[in-house]
């Protein structure tokens, strides 16, 4: 009995299990507890697609050998940025998609070059990624801040009337917010579904898959899967190491454009600090390793992430009016996976 | 003593000799000397105040610094795992705030109460980075927030359901959960200050006193190795003269510095009770055990083969760091006044290894010298640019941002090196 469990949990994974199991006794009590099905089901789909992009930026990374990106912040302040050169420059035309596709396209080049540079730095510390990674990410969100304070941008959507600085949340409102969300959405009786968000994602997706299964990625996959045996056969690991690197970057600067106008708003300042946390989470739980990783996992990871925490909320609220039980439960949850897939690796050693 | 003050003589000698070397090893210290001249010029404090304030803050965080010098001994890295402590620390203080214990004898059962709790969770999270090991830092850093989610699940839900307790002054009023922040010096029914208060000195006697009696202990010794017919050495007692004498110097200008000078109180027994820790932190070094740390941490497979049980002495490291930290953190608090549950010791770790790395410490060393140094760097700075950033931007945040930058930066370059040298190291 014991062997069939342990094979059973060997074959789908310790934390998709749990997690799944988490997110289908939830989805029983929200039931019981009579809350709208259709609302919730909206919420749930929407929340995937508004933080897919961000899960998937940690496939390429996880691929090339890098690790799960702890620096994803690094990427989502060059995403951010784009989003106040928009606002600053009115991009707002529909030519620019309202803001979102002129965001998207100022957003890569910064995102490239910064991980680019990320990337070299990464090659010269291999082994301690993860740690220096999440430092990366906490050093470069408080420098933003500064920048945030001193950026001469004077648009009276984003900047305060009085003082100085940006706000520290400001609403797209009169730029792209929904932009994707709102594109052919589909109503199925109460249940909407964003159709532009989930082709947007899922069109990423595909995007990804190709470049992985091109010659490049190829390379890239097999500089992360032995290292040394890649280096023998010809194949500049560092190169590879550093093209992931870069890739997940852009990727996380579109993720958090995504993020915003599905959300509706840009938080700037402290906002990004923990963001890579919840990423990192949801591939683990889609059945990644900190070593190995596929785009699959980061969308069934982040569906079951993602849902299990917007069902949990109102399940949650039901139980405890007061306190918020629901982050609690997040950060228990997101945590005790990271740490479980960092034993993982250090019995690898 | 008489040993390290060989040593620091003989580096004193070295540095001498070799002055562009000591620039090079010593830079970020200098870096943040420098910076903190700057910033607390531009921010118009008044000397005298950011001298109080140096006082006051060497008094509060000096011990949660001086946590993390074991597990660096033991090849452990910077132990992230101290804000487990501090919420060990943390729950003893709720619950005897609760029981209405104050002064010192509430400090007291704080202590006791925390003790048992500190080192249940050492043992686990010593078990944990035995599972990790290459990977402590990080593992540690999640550690610490995985168990804020439990902490917060203990606070706020469990407090009044499965614990039962009923506290209208402690808890929200729902019956369920403890407040965001507890008052620790209400009526003084508290533990505010149990500790500082016990025997204040002014700052100016203490120096005055202390460069009396470091004068008589140096020229006794001197002198008695002398009659002995030891080796005896002149220059290092012109050396240790010299310091005493500046100590005295200083307390000179201090006590005709002013009013805001005089009146500058340096809490004894929370000084005495950091003395402790370092003398605690030098013998250890000297004793079987410490010995066992320095092998664990210079080489596991060495120390593995030559008997040691390496699992063992890492799990006792990270134990005597998170009791080390929940202590530290009661003395912390007991000096703030006011407990914020759920926020106080988030941010522990990452300042304390900040103040650490500034003094000169890395990954693979950590002295006492280093870890007070990096507190009065990192604490003047902390105090001073939120105003420096005001005059000199006209936008306090940007001190308060650059500060925070600062503590992040520090780490990840320092951590970013240290990998970078054990990559070099392995090629």
């Amino acid at each position: 009995m014991n062997e069939a469990i342990k094979r059973i949990s060997d074959r789908v994974g310790l934390p998709r299990l749990i997690i799944s199991l988490l997110f289908f006794s939830i989805c029983v009590m929200a039931l019981i507890l009579k809350l709208p099905a259709s609302s919730l089901i909206s919420d749930v789909i929407r929340r995937f697609g508004m933080f897919g992009i961000l899960a998937l930026a940690m496939i390429p990374s996880i691929q090339c050998g890098t690790g799960p990106n702890f620096a994803l912040p690094l990427g989502i302040v060059c995403g951010l940025f784009a989003m106040t050169i928009t606002i600053q420059f009115g991009l707002t035309s529909l030519i620019w998609g309202n803001g979102f596709w002129a965001s998207v396209i100022i957003a890569i080049p910064f995102a490239a070059l910064a991980g680019w540079i990320y990337g070299m730095m990464l090659n010269k510390i291999k082994g301690s990624e993860m740690l220096v990674a999440t430092y990366t990410g906490f050093s470069i969100v408080s420098f933003m801040c500064i920048i945030w304070v001193v950026i001469p941008f004077k648009n009276p959507e984003m900047a305060w009337p009085i003082g100085k600085g940006l706000r520290v949340t400001f609403a797209l409102d009169k730029s792209f917010a929904y932009f994707l969300n709102n594109f052919l959405m589909i109503k199925i009786g109460e249940i909407i579904i964003p159709t532009g968000l989930l082709l947007f994602f899922f069109g990423t997706c595909l995007a990804v898959w190709v470049f992985l299964r091109s010659k490049i990625g190829v390379a890239l996959r097999a500089a992360g899967d032995n290292p040394k045996f890649a280096q023998a056969s010809g194949i500049d690991v560092d190169k590879c190491r550093i093209i992931g690197t870069v890739l997940s970057n852009v990727l996380g600067a579109i993720g958090i454009i995504v993020y915003a106008q599905s959300f509706g708003f840009v938080q700037l300042y402290l906002a990004p600090l923990y963001m890579a946390f919840p990423a990192v989470a949801a591939v683990l739980i889609g059945g990644a390793s900190a070593k190995k990783a596929k785009i699959s996992h980061a969308i069934l990871g982040v569906f079951l992430f993602q849902g299990l925490l917007t069902v949990a909320l109102p399940v949650a609220n039901q139980i405890f009016s007061e306190g918020n039980l629901s982050e609690v439960l997040r950060m228990i949850v997101q945590n005790g996976i990271i740490l479980y897939a960092i034993t993982k690796v250090g019995g690898a050693d | 003593m008489d040993e390290m003050n060989n040593i620091s003589v003989q580096e004193y000698k070295d540095k001498g000799k070799n002055l562009k070397r000591f620039f090079i090893e010593h830079s970020a210290t200098m870096l943040f000397l420098v910076m903190c001249i700057i910033a607390s010029y531009f921010s118009g404090y008044p000397v005298s105040s950011i001298v109080r304030e140096i006082v006051t803050r060497l008094s509060r965080n000096a011990f949660l610094v001086l946590s993390l010098i074991i597990p660096v001994l033991a090849g452990m890295g910077l132990n992230f795992g101290i804000v487990i402590g501090a919420m060990a620390g943390q729950i003893a203080i709720v619950a005897v705030t609760h029981f209405g214990i104050y002064g010192i004898k509430g400090f007291l059962l704080c202590i006791v109460l925390s003790t048992p709790l500190a080192i249940i969770f050492g043992i686990l999270i010593g078990r944990l980075l035995n599972k990790t090991k290459g990977q402590e830092m990080i593992a540690s850093l999640i550690a610490g927030f995985f168990t804020m989610g439990l902490y917060q699940f203990l606070f706020l839900f469990m407090i009044g359901t499965v614990i039962p307790m009923k506290n209208k002054v402690l808890m929200l009023s729902g019956g369920v959960g403890i407040r965001n922040t507890i008052d620790l010096g209400r009526n003084d029914k508290g533990i505010k200050y149990a500790l500082d208060n016990l025997w204040k000195m002014p700052l100016w006697k203490l120096m005055i006193i202390a460069s009396i009696i470091s004068t008589i202990v140096i020229i006794t010794i001197y002198f008695w190795n002398k009659r002995k017919g030891k080796d005896v050495n002149t220059r290092k007692l012109i050396f240790n003269l010299g310091i005493s004498f500046l100590v005295l110097l200083g307390g000179i200008i201090v006590l005709n510095g002013g009013k805001r000078f005089v009146r500058i109180q340096v809490p004894m027994v929370t000084g005495m009770v950091i003395a402790g820790l370092c003398i605690f932190n030098v013998l250890i070094v000297k004793t079987k055990l410490g010995q066992d740390f320095r092998t664990v941490g210079q080489d596991m497979h060495i120390a593995k083969v030559s008997g040691i049980n390496v699992d063992k002495i890492r799990i006792i490291a990270v134990t005597i760091s998170i009791l080390l930290a929940a202590w530290g953190q009661i003395i912390f608090l007991q000096n703030i006044g006011t407990l914020s549950t759920y926020g106080s010791h988030v941010q522990i770790a990452t300042f304390s290894i900040a103040a650490i790395l500034i003094g000169g410490a890395s990954v693979s060393r950590a002295t006492i010298g280093q870890a007070l140094l990096g507190v009065v760097l990192f604490h003047t700075l902390f105090y001073v640019s939120p105003k420096a950033g005001n005059n000199l931007f006209g936008a306090a945040q940007i001190g308060e941002y650059f500060r925070a930058f600062v503590a992040y930066g520090v780490i990840g370059i320092s951590l970013g090196l240290h990998a970078w040298r054990k990559a070099v190291g392995k090629k």
